[in-house]
């Protein structure tokens, strides 16, 4: 989208603005709420759902259709609006939006929080939304005062004319009861107030004093508490279980099976938590009894000899690389990963019978309402998503499987249970980042011009387990990214898919295959740098004429980070990608030091497009550097007979405080369609770092984490 | 029961003696501010001050607390107004917020000890603070902003 205002025309019946009443009695006025007192009441299915409320009190609530997990669309997202409504971010309470088809994520096509997708989806959406309210109380406030609309504006949440005002409170009944305009016209990005300017976050206070309820804190009249053990292997199921012992003990309620495991119920979470061990489970360990991380190197090794799928073929890069004067060839190996998001899995189900709350910390509210339909034996629009905040996400919310024994659970003991994982069964029990196998070979001609570049991807797809319809026919599209787009000027480029299940299921993990295939490439790049005897950056920027967005960043992290005059003793690589619309770029200086690891500098260049808000980009790209640096470093799920071996933070571990760099960020202005930024930074930093390593060691880190390639890291 | 001094309240809690004091606070007396992030003090999500003392409270059962006053983030101020909420608030640190209590309360315990702390001396106290978000930075800047403004409401 440019800069420039625009209209728009187009209208569907759920965009309408109806009156409503609130339960309390005063008047709302809502976008799309038709004669509904609240919209706790509504359902899913295409049911009339509002955006906003704006009470007679004055009182504005905009419902906010994403989950809030630390990405900060509770604040970003009412940016939007409030631009359009012409009211301050504090004159605004935000509300988790219900379930309902209305809040379907246009670029996902459910109601889905991922793939750093809210802002591109909400851009226009939410302020078309404060767009139409504005122009329906301006029309309220000239029929009252006898003048034509295009008099008026508003300003601090009144229409004003000279110097008569009328609050949007007192304009709200009047205002709902007009026709929805077909045509609003958005501001120019010229004319912005908020968007794009770095507004202090709108839930930090409540983070600040214990009030902000996650899901771990749902407290309901009568609820009990429920702790869970899952089968120990990954895959495997109930068999039978002897509760005699446990249900004897204090507080405990009940104990009931699910598919894949035990929930004991009490009247308080440390009783259930201590009858769980009291509970004599028999497991079937299924299929994977004897799965360890050898049989799935094993089994990704052999099919990466297979040919795969083509996502990229510009030109013959096969006839290329036969004819080349000189090829290089690496093999690329990643390990699975954790999501360990530090509020454990949890869920509070109230079933009943012909209908069911649900209140879950989760990421998509359209899987999460049909799951607990499925296990309650209800529809699904007898079962309100009561969503949470969520303490962190990173993909890990996106599965369900925290949602079926609250709801076995309440529906044994006809109360609302709580069900709280423990750390051990969260990081156990996992859908991990898949685990890659992957070759890559490229090929110089005889002037030394890059002619060729051959990636080969070997993994198992996630999105074949979680949306099958999605690649019944193309593949896996959450498998080839920054893969397919890849930059530079070569005239023969082939990127293969190679899809192979591993056994374990696997998951959306911060940034997907991002991760995986920005490692590989831009790790390669630089051995193909040094192959070519030139300096990593001027290697790459010599690449890039034909493409300015990553020449830019590229550009702008080498100059900030002084590329090339680090300080004795240190070392620097650096890396660049494109991904969710974002272009970024990062230099990581390091020192070895007897062979340890010492990170010190971070400099990283975005442009991300137009920004929303760049106190909370600036928030994300740090955080999601940390989270790929985290990972890097350490980040390795293992398996032996099928159980994952890593249990707690003691071996999974985490960067703490004192290993934390210094990070520099660097938002680039830009008149760009906005990008995703919750995710790009935790791809980039793995390869920046990893030819840093290069740099000062000579040493090519062909797999992860690095800990596990004989560096210490402190 | 048991009798347990919370937030400057002598309350009486049902809770079995060996129930740590994290469960406690959250399940029996309603206070969920302070957050289970492992169950092994490997994360500090559950930090609280007893007499004043940093602890993880999943490690501390009932039956040791005693007389000891707790402090949890909910008591740390009524009003949000101890230097390092204000500094938290100030910076902008929370992201998901979930390890947050805890930051803040080894923070604060770091503060009363230590009204001028160091990078060294941050590095210490914070260490047992896991942030998954990797709001790292950010807490740095709140704490030596949190020592500033301690040095001016004791000026």
């Amino acid at each position: 989208m440019n800069a420039e205002a625009h209209s728009l025309t187009h209208n569907t019946r759920r965009d309408f603005l109806k009156l409503g009443v609130l339960a309390g009695g005063g008047l709302v006025l809502g976008i799309g709420l038709v004669g509904c007192s609240k919209p706790a009441a509504l359902g899913a299915g295409g049911q009339p759902v509002a955006w906003l409320r704006i009470a007679g009190d004055n009182s504005i609530t905009v419902l906010v259709d994403k989950s809030e997990m630390g990405q900060g669309v509770y604040t970003a997202l009412t940016q939007l609006l409030a631009e359009e409504l012409g009211v301050t971010l504090e004159a605004i309470r935000v509300e988790a939006a219900p379930v309902g088809a209305v809040y379907t994520n246009n670029l996902l096509g459910a109601q889905i929080t991922g793939g750093s997708t809210s802002v591109r989806d909400g851009w226009e959406k939410l302020r078309k939304a404060g767009a139409q309210a504005r122009s329906m109380l301006i029309q309220a406030a000239a029929t009252q005062w006898g003048v034509a609309p295009d008099t008026l504006k508003v300003d601090a949440g009144s229409v004003v004319n000279g110097r008569k005002r009328l609050t949007f409170g007192e304009l709200a009944e009047a205002a709902a009861k007009l026709p929805v305009p077909t045509e609003v016209t958005l501001k120019p990005a010229k004319e912005f107030t908020l968007v794009g300017k770095p507004a202090k976050r709108i839930d930090t206070a409540s983070k600040l004093d214990g009030s902000a309820i996650y899901g771990i804190d749902v407290k309901l009249p009568g609820m009990l508490h429920g702790a869970f053990a899952q089968c120990p292997t990954l895959g495997g199921k109930l068999a039978s279980f002897d509760a005699t012992a446990a249900k004897t003990m204090p507080g405990v309620k009940d104990v009931v099976g699910t598919d894949n495991g035990v929930v004991v119920v009490a009247d308080h979470y440390w009783q259930a938590q201590k009858a769980l061990g009291a509970v004599n489970i028999q497991w079937n360990a299924g299929s994977n009894a004897a799965l360890d991380n050898e049989a799935i190197r094993a089994r990704l090794k052999k099919a990466s000899s297979r040919a795969g799928r083509a996502a990229r073929n510009d030109g013959n890069a096969a006839a290329a690389l036969k004819s080349a004067a000189k090829v290089v060839r690496a093999t690329y190996e990643l390990p699975m990963l954790a999501h360990a998001t530090l509020e454990p899995q949890c869920c509070t189900a109230d079933v009943r019978a012909d209908a069911a709350d649900v209140y879950a910390p989760t990421q998509t509210q359209t899987i999460a309402q049909a799951t607990a339909a499925a296990v309650a034996g209800l529809k699904p629009e007898q079962v309100n998503i009561h969503t949470t905040m969520l303490g962190g996400g990173f993909g890990r919310r996106l599965e369900v499987d925290f949602i079926a024994a609250a709801i076995v659970a309440s529906k044994a003991v006809g109360k609302p249970v709580k069900v709280i994982w423990s750390r051990e069964q969260d990081m156990t029990h996992d859908t991990y980042r898949p685990p890659a196998f992957d070759t890559v070979a490229a090929g110089f001609d005889a002037t030394g011009k890059l002619t060729a570049w051959k990636l080969d991807l070997t993994g198992p797809s996630i999105t074949a387990r979680m949306f099958p319809p999605v690649v019944a026919t193309a593949i896996d599209p959450f498998a080839i990214e920054a893969a397919t787009n890849y930059p530079y000027d070569v005239p023969n480029v082939a990127v293969n898919y190679n899809r192979e299940e591993v056994g374990v299921d696997v998951g959306y993990w911060r940034s997907v295959s991002h991760a995986l295939n920005c490692f590989v490439a831009e790790c390669f790049m630089d051995e193909l740098a040094s192959a070519a005897g030139k300096d990593p950056y001027e290697f790459r920027a010599a690449l890039l004429a034909k493409q300015p967005r990553f020449k830019r960043v590229l550009d702008e992290a080498a100059s900030r980070a002084g590329w090339g005059k680090a300080p004795a003793g240190h070392h620097q690589g650096i890396a660049l990608m494109e991904g969710y619309g974002t272009y970024m770029a990062q230099v990581v200086e390091i020192s070895m030091k007897d062979g340890a690891l010492t990170v010190h500098r971070i400099t990283c260049a975005v442009d991300c497009g137009q920004m929303v808000n760049p106190n909370i980009v600036d928030q994300q790209v740090e955080g999601s550097i940390l989270f790929g640096l985290t990972a890097a470093l350490w980040g390795d799920i293992t398996l032996e007979r099928g159980q994952v071996q890593q249990r707690n933070f003691d071996t999974y571990r985490m960067l703490r405080l004192p290993e934390a760099p210094r990070i520099d960020v660097h938002l680039l202005e830009s008149s760009e369609a906005p990008g995703g930024i919750g995710e790009p930074g935790t791809a980039v930093v793995g390869p920046a770092l990893a030819n840093a390593i290069f740099a000062a060691t000579g040493k090519r880190l062909r797999s992860l984490p690095i800990a596990k390639q004989g560096i210490k890291t402190a | 029961m048991a009798a347990i001094n919370v937030n400057g309240k002598a309350l009486e809690t049902d809770a079995a003696p060996d129930t740590p004091l994290l469960w406690v606070l959250r399940d029996h007396l309603g206070l969920t501010g302070t957050k289970f992030g492992c169950g092994a003090a490997l994360c500090g999500a559950c930090t609280v001050h007893i007499d004043g003392e940093p602890a993880r409270s999943c490690q501390v059962a009932l039956a040791d607390v005693g007389a000891r006053k707790i402090t949890t983030i909910e008591g740390l101020s009524t009003d949000r107004s101890h230097v390092v909420q204000k500094a938290w608030l100030e910076l902008d640190v929370p992201q998901c917020g979930y390890c947050q209590s805890g930051q803040l309360m080894s923070a604060a315990a770091l503060l009363a000890q230590n009204p001028s702390p160091t990078d060294a001396d941050i590095d210490a106290a914070m260490a047992g603070n896991i942030c998954r978000c990797g709001t790292y930075g950010r807490i740095r800047k709140a704490v030596h902003r949190a020592a500033e403004l301690l040095k001016k409401e004791n000026a």
